[in-house]
């Protein structure tokens, strides 16, 4: 489908384009909708394609309870927001709509693969997919320099996290022997047993707070807010950020029984939460308080996941079921954040289009300008501050409960801090609710100041309000009637996280109807609004204080300096390293080569020297090494060129005698050929040499290469004694007794060198020339072609 | 014989390596061609100095010198020549175009 959009966008031009791809989230959603077990149970369903069958990696589609919960979500809220984003950016003209579409069509499609596939590699593709998708749209006004700075800042987070996930994908692999889901946990009990259970659970952790954003990963999520405001509700709210609690919850049954599992769930999430909530009321953008209330909620989810995985550790019915509420409380919770998120965006990016800014020092009194976008977001905040009658207060309330039940655990060493779950949750819900208050009342209520204002303001158009009014309908139904959502989804989504809890055909059975009834969770909400009026009328003195003035997260400056750092870092590994010089690169490769013999050889223990078998040395032989050893140490002495040039055809001419001495007359004969050919050569290019530098032939000395040189030989000689030595040990018998058999009877020749060179081993001959014919070719060239220097010097 | 072969191979090699790490253009072909003769003379040493009749059958002596080596050899021999060749002339030409000898001088490029 994303591919025909440019066509429709191209061929279509006087009709929106989002119109066409409309159709699509609405039709899957509609789809989706039909697997709702009304009544009965959850029907799962199952389709595989073949991918790569070899390595057990199918494109297996499973939708159990879980999936189809967020299937829902990604559908649903995608019509709703193709829908706003139809109105939201509706000027045709400027903006380059099909790349907009194309990408959140990509997005939609890589998310539904993600939550829908049972395959872990499936999974990852479609992930890494969903993070290249939301790097696109985070820039989509790609000129602007913070769309660009977030998008990589995002891009580098979510993928770093998601690399950490393949290995930890690939470790579940190595112990389950599977890559499917199902399977995975249908082996839970052999993986908790393997010694790479802990890393393989660090690692998908990893994967999934850098998606989710959780602490200290979020900071990407405040930037990506420049993205277009449909993106952020849709991305940055109800789908990608819940990619991570989706594969939490996803592989709760195999993890979940674990200590770690349980403890990095609930810190990393309460830390979150408190952090995320904390950092909202210092926000004067909507959007960033905004990101960091997503922030907050997301650690709220996560850690009641953390507590409901406690539930996997008992036995007893009653006591499972005490701890699952936590799990019911986060199902609950997640849906009801992508309502009330959603809208809320929705709703900030109405009131940006209409008054031309998101800032809260600017706005206000919008209360009876635009009273339609006025109530769409009170019932969101007020959901979100977790207030009755709305979906908010019940999941908070429940959320209460599940702290609250923590402390009476038993496991984990929880009664050492148990008692801090309650505080903290309550603290962050204070923050909450204070937040939530500021962004209603400095929003809404307050002095109309139009002379702040781009634009006259006004209510916006109906198109925009749809889609708000929707979400926010379904916020006050799923207040009222919150029971509604618990048979048909949230029961079988729990029996997805919380398989092995349940007994043979039993069913999660849950009713949500803890509203009335004066219990402690009551007495907290009430707590909650008390506390969070006190600090909202007091908030002037809270501000002055040192870290409320910073707008920015204290944790970019790490992440800023740590990118900075790595770049300079390896700049300057770099300029140590590739100076330039062939030399330098001639010593590294060498005293890589010395080291790696020397080592080899030190540790196999091969040096070995053997004296007996050894022919005699005659004493013109002395003479003649001795000279040439004398010749050959002397070269790096020699000042002038000539005479350098001398000594090495000496040392030619030399070795030329000792293949005579050797009994090799053709070498000799070649050897005295070549050697005089490149001594002429030589005295040719010598000849022209610069004038200016013609006799300056200084040898510069240094200490380096005099060691380097000596380790080289050093080497080469030990590795030469050893080979000598060894020659006769395995007892082969050299191959030559062949030729000397047959040169004659089957080649018809008496010089077997000869005869080995064109007859036995011809090929090599054939290539010899070969060479030799290249590089008469390259001379000509080389010499015909002229050559313009002085560019790259 | 054999050790003291070896022992000259290594003080070749040295003497090579020295003048590959130098600055002068011209002395690290020399190393080249140093280390090329070094190469040659360790192959021949490695299959054996034995006295033996030259690989020659009109000879009709009891032993011969091995053959296969001194082939390698040969072969070995005439691809450093052109190697070499090659290498010369290039570097002929590249004092012709920027005048200088120095690998100092000759180091990088203009984007850098």
């Amino acid at each position: 489908m994303a591919i025909f959009v440019p066509f429709l966008y191209k061929g279509f031009r006087h009709i929106h384009t989002g119109w066409f791809v409309l159709v699509l989230p609405l039709v899957l959603f509609i789809y989706l909708l039909q697997f709702l077990p009304i009544g009965g149970p959850m029907e799962t369903l199952e389709y595989t394609i073949p991918w790569v069958p070899s390595l057990g990696i199918n494109f297996t589609i499973y939708l159990d309870g879980l999936s189809l919960l967020f299937a829902l979500l990604i559908t649903g809220i995608g019509t709703l927001v193709v829908l706003y984003s139809i109105y939201y950016i509706a000027n045709k003209k400027d903006e380059p709509l099909n790349n907009f579409y194309v990408y959140l069509l990509m997005f939609m499609g890589a998310m539904l693969g993600v939550v829908l596939s049972d395959n872990l590699i499936v999974i990852y593709v479609f992930w890494e997919l969903t993070s290249l998708a939301s790097s696109l749209l985070i820039a989509y006004w790609f000129h602007k320099e913070k769309s660009r700075y977030g998008a990589q800042k995002s891009m580098l987070i979510t993928v770093t996290g998601g690399f950490a996930m393949l290995a930890g994908f690939c470790l579940l692999y190595i112990m389950a022997d599977s890559f499917s889901i199902r399977e995975i946990i249908a082996q839970a009990d052999v993986i908790i047993q393997s010694p790479l259970f802990v890393p393989a659970m660090l690692l998908v952790l990893l994967g999934a707070f850098t998606k989710s954003a959780q602490f200290p990963f979020h900071i990407w999520l405040p930037d990506a807010m420049e993205a277009p405001t449909p993106v952020s509700a849709y991305l940055h709210s109800a789908t990608m950020v819940k990619a991570g609690i989706y594969l939490v919850a996803r592989l709760t049954p195999v993890f979940g029984g674990a200590q770690e599992w349980f403890w990095l769930l609930t810190g990393f999430g309460l830390m979150t939460l408190i952090w995320g909530s904390v950092s909202a009321i210092r926000q004067t953008d909507l959007k960033a308080i905004l990101a960091f209330s997503t922030i907050s909620q997301l650690g709220l989810i996560m850690s009641l996941l953390g507590l409901g995985s406690a539930a996997v550790h008992y036995d007893y019915a009653d006591v499972e079921m005490l701890y699952a509420t936590a799990t019911l409380a986060a199902v609950f919770h997640l849906i009801n954040h992508a309502t009330f998120k959603g809208s809320l965006f929705m709703i900030v990016g109405i009131v940006d289009h209409e008054t031309g800014t998101r800032d809260i020092r600017r706005l206000g009194g919008l209360m009876t300008i635009m009273p339609i976008t006025f109530t769409i977001s009170l019932i969101g905040v007020a959901s979100m501050a977790g207030l009755p009658p709305f979906n908010g207060f019940l999941s908070k309330e429940m959320f209460f409960t599940g702290v609250l039940n923590a402390t009476t655990l038993d496991i984990f060493n929880v009664q050492t801090f148990g008692f801090l779950f309650p505080v903290i949750a309550w603290v962050a819900s204070v923050f909450t609710f204070v937040y939530c208050m500021i962004m209603f009342f400095r929003t809404f209520t307050g002095k109309y100041q139009p002379e702040k204002l781009e634009k006259k303001a006004h209510e916006a158009p109906i198109g925009l309000l749809i889609s708000p009014i929707v979400l926010a309908s379904l916020v006050v139904i799923f207040g009222l009637f919150p029971n509604l959502l618990a048979y048909t989804i949230i029961e079988p989504t729990m029996q997805s996280i919380l398989p092995n809890i349940l007994d043979e055909g039993e069913r999660f059975y849950v009713n949500i109807y803890h509203w009335h009834g004066l219990n402690t969770e009551l007495f907290m909400t009430a707590g909650v609004v008390m506390f969070g009026m006190l600090v909202f009328l007091n908030l002037k003195r809270w501000q002055e204080a040192t870290f409320f003035l910073k707008e920015r997260d204290p944790l970019n400056a790490i992440y800023d300096n740590g990118l900075d750092g790595l770049i300079a870092g390896s700049k300057r590994v770099t300029n140590v390293q590739l100076t330039g010089l062939l030399r330098d690169y001639f010593a590294y490769s060498m005293v890589f080569i010395i080291l790696l013999l020397g080592w080899t050889i030190f540790k196999y223990d091969a040096f070995a020297i053997d004296l007996t078998n050894v022919a005699p040395i005659s004493p013109y032989l002395w003479i003649i090494t001795l000279v040439m050893i004398a010749t050959t140490i002397s070269i790096p002495f020699i000042n002038h060129r000539v005479t350098a040039i001398i000594a090495v055809g000496v040392i030619g001419f030399l070795l030329a005698l000792l293949f005579v001495v050797f009994r090799a007359p053709d070498l000799a004969l070649t050897q005295l050929l070549v050697e005089t050919v490149m001594v002429v050569l030589f005295l040719l290019c010598f000849y022209h040499l610069p004038e200016l530098r013609k006799e300056s032939f200084k040898p510069t000395f240094k200490m380096t290469n005099l060691v380097i040189s000596i380790g080289m030989g050093a080497i080469v000689t030990i590795i030469a004694l050893s080979a000598h030595a060894m020659r006769h040990a395995e007892g082969f018998d050299r191959i030559s007794r062949f030729f000397e058999e047959n040169s004659a009877s089957l080649a018809g020749g008496y010089n077997m060198v000869n005869v080995v060179l064109v007859d036995f081993r011809a090929i090599d001959t054939l290539l010899e020339v070969l060479v030799l014919g290249i590089a008469a070719l390259g001379i000509v060239s080389l010499v015909k072609l002229k050559v313009k220097g002085g560019q790259d010097v | 014989m054999e050790i003291l072969m070896i022992i000259l191979v290594g003080v070749i090699v040295s003497v090579s390596t020295y003048l590959l790490l130098t600055k002068s253009l011209l002395r690290v072909v020399l190393g080249i061609m140093l280390l090329s003769h070094a190469a040659h003379l360790l192959f021949i040493t490695l299959a054996g100095l034995k006295e033996g009749a030259p690989p020659l059958l009109g000879e009709e002596a009891a032993s011969y010198a091995d053959p296969l080596p001194q082939a390698l050899v040969l072969t070995a021999i005439v691809i450093g020549f052109g190697v070499t060749a090659f290498l010369l002339v290039l570097s002929y030409q590249t004092y012709k175009a920027h005048k200088t000898d120095d690998l100092d001088k000759l180091r990088g490029s203009a984007d850098e």
